[in-house]
């Protein structure tokens, strides 16, 4: 049992939580994430750890309601408690000095984006940072990103924040204006899938974090696979970060919708 | 060993047990048939995947089956028990009526007995050595059809004997994983004294026997109240805790733990490499029986969804391979089809769950291999592709190698695969011990003898150091573990 002491709403559909676990404060590391349960009969979620503070003993996680799962988590209220957290899973994000990072967020991708950017940055790279959200009300994090990065262009689909359009266009914009080093994107697989898209065209290596659906997350039941340069993977312990030009991503967007029916029942029935 | 056997010869004399062998003939043993388990009928046990398939003994029938026991000068069963139970004791102490003292000679030898009476794959074991199998050409005493009943007689009679414990002595201990291995590594340890403390990754306690052997078969119950004893006499459990990665072995030394056993299991599921694998619809048994057994997908409470199948094949011929199957039909499935490349004479499974299976209407498919997945206009699996198989020469193992019959491929419709070809050990602890010695196999190396690693303060049993392997097997690496830490660290402590 690990209790919430704080909680924050970012937007309409987006809440940060503090949470007490000593143990993952202390040990994680940027990309890692944890798996939670919320109730006796709830589903095992992941979520990325977005910071910690070892000195307080506490993680911060940012969630999305989706679906059954992540609205039962954003329902708890400070003080209450998560009936089950487990980690930090996942291998971390390998951080070095590059020269120049490209970092890309899309919706809550944005925030398992905002420890990278930090370590990044941290580690003396130059950080060019991409944030996009359909509008103004779904842009996260914006500030905290500042705080890490050398410039930060926002996008919306709607035009309500930054500029109006895609997160590929300021990323390409970005990456013909100078040398990119590297690049990490994290959104929606769609997303990940047209950015993977453009930086191969240009040829600047990528990470992308990959949001399977998962169950254990320890390597126990294959259910995160999938197909990375013509081999299976299991996201929770060989990633989830991986070679973005080396994803399946139409295999993984159809692995995404497997329980698209079931999920929808459950919706409609809660 | 031959301090064992006068021992067991010292008790075979004792008054009581002479007794009793000479109070019925040799021969009108022999001529008793053995017992009938009592199941539920097929059409009945099938609509639940709660309802256990084996109702256990009466006394009655325990009494007559016991009396079957020779009471062999030469006990050859015992040879055949990983872990040595004084078999013809406790099945004695049952046919004299004394239930609870069986079930205290079985926790001598086994920390879980309701467990192996009722998983242990006794006809490979000991019932395949007992005299009348060997000799006489008869079918065996049921041994663990008795095992099960002494362990569930003390269990339901509210009389669990707590078994003492030395005082504490103050030296941490840690196991790793919570599956049979750990278990019986923790009651040894406790018992001695120290104080142990079981770390698991998930939030459940049971490793395998609660994420992977399906309540029809091991109650969920039969083993909590394991877990409760073990709780009673000090242990203490620690879920949601990864080691390795919640905190590293030198942050658990830090935290004052002075050996570690691992026990965490072979919980990675293989999977074939075939075009379509990664299909909807396609998925380990691991994966199956999680989502049913730990997460209660099924059920209409539980948030974690579960893909039904009206056509279900299930790939693989062990234990879990049945144990996938007989979930599926009890979910729903009009057709459950077992698919095997070998024979059926070759299949690992228990042989009660073949039988099982069949009274079920689980179709069997042997000889047959899948060589391809193909899917409907949504991407999820609406075909399989297998290629008929013959079996070949003998392989290193001994068993017939099966080898594809060129051309003979045929399609079946299906809309979930599940596949239970095995499993590899889990690499997360390995990799995060680099002292560490490892098998090509990715098992962790140990002294058979002692189950110590190449780390002097770690040691190791179950499916890490065996692959895929049983219940009891495991139960009797953890015990081994115990007996060598407990000297391993009274030697250090002397110097
Ligand atoms: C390594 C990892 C890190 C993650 N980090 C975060 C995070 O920091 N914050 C956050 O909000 N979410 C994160 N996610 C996604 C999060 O786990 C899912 O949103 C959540 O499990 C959905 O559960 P649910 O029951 O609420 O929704 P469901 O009812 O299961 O699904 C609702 C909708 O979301 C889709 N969906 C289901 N699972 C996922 C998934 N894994 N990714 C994307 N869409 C999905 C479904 O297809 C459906 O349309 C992460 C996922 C992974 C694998
Ligand atoms: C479906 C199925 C049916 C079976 N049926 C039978 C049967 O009928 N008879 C029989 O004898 N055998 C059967 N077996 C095999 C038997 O269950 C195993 O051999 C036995 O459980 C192995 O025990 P173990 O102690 O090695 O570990 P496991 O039972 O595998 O447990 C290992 C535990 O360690 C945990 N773990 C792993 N890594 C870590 C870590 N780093 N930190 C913390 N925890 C960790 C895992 O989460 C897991 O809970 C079956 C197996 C399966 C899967
Ligand atoms: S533990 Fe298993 S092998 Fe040993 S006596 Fe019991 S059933 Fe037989
Ligand atoms: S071998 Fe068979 S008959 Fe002989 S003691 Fe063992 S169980 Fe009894
Ligand atoms: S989530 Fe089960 S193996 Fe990755």
């Amino acid at each position: 049992m690990n209790k919430i002491v704080e909680k924050y709403k970012l937007s309409e559909s987006v809440f940060k939580f503090i949470v007490e676990a000593p143990m993952i404060a202390k040990s994680r590391k940027p990309g890692n994430f944890v798996i939670l349960r919320i109730g006796d009969r709830g589903e095992r979620i992941p979520l990325t750890i977005v910071d910690s503070d070892t000195e307080k003993g506490t993680i911060t996680l940012i969630v999305q309601n989706v679906g059954v799962s992540s609205s039962k988590f954003c329902q708890l209220e400070a003080g209450e408690l998560i009936t089950d957290l487990v980690g930090p899973l996942g291998k971390a994000t390998h951080i070095y000095k590059a020269g120049t990072i490209l970092a890309l967020g899309g919706g809550v991708g944005i925030a398992p984006l905002y420890p990278i950017v930090e370590a990044f940055k941290k580690a003396g790279n130059r950080v060019i940072t991409v944030l996009a959200a359909r509008n103004k009300e779904l842009l996260i994090l914006e500030n905290e990103m500042r705080q890490w990065s050398d410039e930060v262009i926002v996008m919306t689909d709607d035009g309500s924040s930054g500029r109006k359009g895609l997160v590929t266009e300021g990323a390409e914009e970005v990456i013909k204006r100078e040398k990119v080093d590297e690049c990490v994107a994290i959104g929606p697989a769609i997303m990940m899938k047209f950015c993977a898209q453009l930086t191969k065209k240009y040829e600047v290596p990528t990470q992308v974090s990959l949001n399977t659906i998962m169950v254990d997350g320890t390597g126990m039941c294959g259910a995160c696979r999938v197909t990375v340069n013509g081999e299976t993977k299991f996201t929770c312990i060989d990633g989830p970060e991986f070679n973005a030009h080396q994803v399946d991503f139409d295999e993984m967007l159809q692995r995404l919708r497997a329980y698209k029916s079931e999920e929808d029942q459950a919706r409609n029935k809660k | 060993m031959t301090d064992h056997t006068e021992m067991l010869k010292q008790e075979r004399n004792t008054p009581w047990r002479v007794e009793l062998r000479n109070s019925v003939p040799g021969k009108d043993r022999i001529a008793i048939e053995r017992v009938k388990m009592n199941e539920v009928e097929p059409l009945e046990r099938i609509k639940s995947q709660t309802c256990e398939v084996n109702c256990g003994l009466t006394p009655e029938q325990a009494l007559h089956e016991a009396r079957r026991c020779m009471d062999c000068v030469n006990p050859t069963c015992i040879e055949g028990c990983p872990v040595s139970i004084n078999i013809p004791k406790f099945v004695k102490q049952i046919e004299a009526g004394k239930f609870l003292d069986a079930a205290a000679t079985l926790k001598e030898f086994s920390a879980l007995p309701a467990v192996c009476g009722r998983v242990c794959p006794q006809e490979k074991q000991c019932e395949l050595k007992c005299f009348y199998s060997e000799k006489m050409n008869k079918e065996p005493v049921a041994i663990g059809y008795l095992e099960r009943f002494a362990a569930d007689y003390e269990r339901l009679s509210g009389k669990i004997q707590i078994p003492k414990v030395e005082e504490r002595n103050g030296i941490k201990v840690a196991a790793i994983g919570s599956g049979p291995s750990s278990l019986s590594f923790a009651g040894d340890m406790i018992k001695l004294g120290y104080e142990v403390t079981v770390f698991e990754a998930l939030h459940e306690i049971g490793g395998v026997l609660k994420y992977g052997i399906p309540e029809f078969r091991l109650p969920n119950s039969v083993v909590d109240v394991e877990l409760e004893n073990l709780k009673e006499m000090g242990v203490n459990f620690e879920k949601n805790f990864v080691v390795g990665r919640t905190a590293s072995f030198d942050d658990l030394k830090e935290l004052g733990y002075k050996a570690f056993f691992i026990g965490s299991g072979a919980g990675l599921p293989n999977f074939m490499n075939i075009p379509g694998e990664n299909l909807n619809g396609v998925m380990s048994s691991n994966e199956y029986l999680t989502r049913v057994n730990l997460m209660y997908a099924n059920q209409s409470d539980s948030d974690t969804p579960i893909m039904l199948g009206k056509r279900v094949a299930v790939v693989g011929g062990g234990n879990t391979a049945m144990d996938a199957v007989r979930t599926s039909k009890r979910l729903g499935a009009e057709r459950s089809l077992i698919v095997y490349r070998r024979s059926r004479e070759e299949m690992p499974a228990r042989l009660e769950e073949v039988k099982h299976a069949e009274e079920e209407g689980i179709e069997f498919m042997n000889l047959a291999n899948p060589v391809e997945y193909m899917p409907n206009a949504e991407g999820r699996v609406a075909k399989a592709r297998f290629q008929r198989m013959k079996l070949g020469e003998p392989d290193a193992s001994g068993r017939r190698k099966p080898v594809a019959i060129e051309g003979d491929i045929f399609d079946i419709d299906v809309d979930l695969v599940i596949v239970a070809i095995g499993v590899s050990p889990n690499p997360l602890i390995p990799a995060c011990l680099p002292g560490l010695k490892i098998s090509r196999w990715g098992t962790i190396e140990v002294n058979e003898e002692t189950m110590q690693s190449s780390i002097p303060e770690i040691f190791a049993g179950g499916d890490i150091v065996r692959g895929g392997a049983t219940v009891i097997l495991a139960m009797g690496d953890g015990r081994k573990a115990a007996a060598s830490m407990h000297r391993y660290l009274q030697e250090k402590q002397k110097k």
